[in-house]
């Protein structure tokens, strides 16, 4: 008999649940409470896991602790207060997210977006790409015991924060897009701290290798755990680096290109391993391909405007604000009414670091969008979480959760 | 501007390749009752009984990959909930939206996790935030707000700041 009864029910009248390998077997599970104040589930998630000795029967993920109603609050702040918002939603990707919202309001207005400012986009979507996968491999490494990756990792994520410092204000609350293009023209010296840190990025993933690849440890704790099936993932809703683990030739970036992604060439990663390995192989050669991108933009980043030629949507120039009547009355109309944005519905998908990242925007003919939905890839990929740890040691549960990658903000929204 | 084609004969015609909306009506033309295509995404609106069946004719056309589902409160008019279903299709690089009206006297609709198992975390989502109810849902509780909370906090006449 578990000591506490109600954990009982929860796994009892949970979907989640398959039916017990063996009749009888209920005498000697028992039930554990993991989390949500537990330093390996990444942030407040809590898993209720059933188990036999060590290994797990089932793991049913209790979740909505951050719950902060961020679709609720969408709907009562104009179009451009938005975007501060969907910061929020991923920390670790806040551009990612700025992206995928300023382009499906882009695709209402039906706004032409500048060269630069889409390779811009691009270009910090991938430094984005970059910190996101670091802090993953800095912890998925913690957690299985490997202590010295997370700080080379974060020391690299220390440069990529300034360099959004340097760009935005904000080290992690970016808000550097706007609808319409960026907020403002990056500073002078941008383009070389970047060149800089991509320069020296290949070589300190070559340091993560050397610490990680081939460590026997690390390697026997990875391969063959979490085994997730293509068409497991495809049912369950995977996306991003744990699909393409899975065998599956798939990336927004490449498929259904947005903001000029198809102007780059990269590769896909994928693996047919389908486990916990490949997941950590994809992700290492997804950060090469990364820099290759930045590189790309670094090279032939276009001259031009950073915003649409759209005065009723883009704040005018902070110069011409102060001296021409018509930029002052477009700045106070946009500031203190918004901008109308007409009816319709619009999805708007981009590859997130974790998969696909959504934007459901429904708008009504007002200055406040009617319905914000964010598709989220951690709320989808954390439904595979029983199929990967069904039959496995309880310890595996914590190295299958750091290969998927979860965001507890953008779950809980 | 790119203008909207609305009439389920005219976007028949604008898009005669689309497998969707080809297998959709082979499948059953009166639960069709309305397709719309704008800024280069297809919407099909579908009988709310229907939609099951609507759910595997797409996916029998080889949309094999459920996004999303949501909904959209148009309170006060009636139906007053559109519920959404975003499908991608892997092999043919496209995505189709199917939405279906619920009325607010009974707002429930057939769950599609037979079809698809992730639709589970997305019903939940709906039902906890909208109150829509999935009929066949294995496993139907609220997943954002605790157990005992009052009230569907995305609904329009939820306010913003909650009750006080």
């Amino acid at each position: 008999m578990p000591a506490r009864p109600e954990l009982a029910q929860f796994v009892e009248t949970s979907t989640l649940i398959k039916p017990r390998p063996e009749e009888g077997a209920k005498d000697r599970t028992m039930v554990l409470n993991m989390g949500p104040q537990h330093p390996s589930t990444h942030g407040v998630l809590r898993l209720v896991i059933e188990i036999d000795g060590e290994t797990v029967l089932k793991v049913v993920p209790d979740i909505g602790y951050l719950h902060t109603g961020i679709e609720k609050t969408c709907e009562a702040k104009f179009y451009q207060q938005v975007v501060p918002m969907t910061d929020r939603i991923d920390y670790l990707c806040p551009m990612t997210n700025n992206l995928a919202y300023c382009l499906a309001i882009e695709t209402l207005l039906q706004l032409e977006i500048p060269d630069r400012a889409q390779w811009l986009r691009v270009l910090l979507n991938e430094l984005t790409r970059l910190n996101s996968h670091l802090v993953w491999l800095g912890t998925h490494a913690m957690d299985i015991g490997a202590l010295t990756v997370f700080l080379y990792c974060f020391r690299e994520r220390e440069d990529i924060l300034r360099i959004f410092e340097h760009v935005s204000g904000q080290r992690m609350m970016t808000s550097y897009f706007r609808v319409g293009g960026l907020a403002l023209e990056p500073p002078l010296d941008f383009f070389d701290r970047v060149k800089a840190f991509i320069k020296r990025m290949p070589e300190k993933i070559d340091e993560y290798e050397n610490l990680l690849t081939g460590n026997p440890i690390f390697v026997n704790r990875l391969k063959g755990v979490g085994h997730l099936s293509a068409e497991d993932a495809i049912a369950l809703g995977v996306t991003g680096p744990p699909l393409r683990a899975s065998g599956v030739d798939w990336d927004l970036r490449r498929d259904m290109p947005y903001s000029s992604y198809e102007k780059f060439q990269f590769n896909v990663p994928v693996s047919n391993d389908c486990d916990v390995w490949a997941r950590y192989v994809v992700r290492i050669q997804e950060m090469r391909e990364s820099v290759k991108i930045v590189e790309q933009a670094l090279a032939g980043m276009p001259e031009g405007a950073i915003t649409a030629n759209a005065p009723h949507v883009v704040l005018p120039d902070r110069e011409k604000m102060k001296t021409q009547m018509e930029s002052l009355i477009y700045h106070f109309k946009i500031v203190t009414e918004g901008f109308t944005v007409p009816a319709g519905q619009v999805y708007q998908a981009v590859e997130s670091p974790r998969g696909e990242m959504g934007y459901f925007a429904v708008s009504d003919g007002t200055a406040k969008p009617y319905r914000v939905h964010m598709r989220n890839p951690s709320f989808a990929t954390l439904q595979a979480l029983q199929t990967m740890c069904e039959g496995r040691l309880i310890a595996d549960v914590v190295a299958v959760i750091g290969s998927i990658d979860i965001v507890l903000g953008e779950i809980d929204r | 501007m790119d203008s909207a084609v609305l009439g389920k004969d005219a976007v028949r015609a604008a898009l005669p390749e689309n497998r969707a909306l080809s297998s959709l009506l082979a499948w059953n033309t009166t639960a069709v009752l309305d397709a719309k295509y704008h800024l280069k995404e297809l919407t099909v609106t579908i009988a709310r009984d229907e939609i099951r069946g609507a759910c595997q004719a797409v996916k029998n056309a080889g949309y094999n990959f459920l996004e999303d589902v949501t909904c959209v409160d148009w309170y006060p008019s009636e139906p007053r909930f559109q519920v959404t279903y975003h499908i991608l299709s892997h092999g043919l690089k496209d995505r189709v939206r199917l939405i279906s009206p619920v009325e607010s006297i009974d707002p429930s609709i057939d769950s599609i996790t037979s079809i698809w198992p992730s639709a589970n975390y997305y019903e939940r989502e709906v039902w906890d935030l909208f109150g829509v109810r999935f009929h066949g849902h294995p496993e139907l509780r609220r997943i954002m707000m605790p157990e005992e909370w009052d009230g569907h906090p995305l609904r329009k006449d939820y306010p913003v700041e909650g009750y006080r």
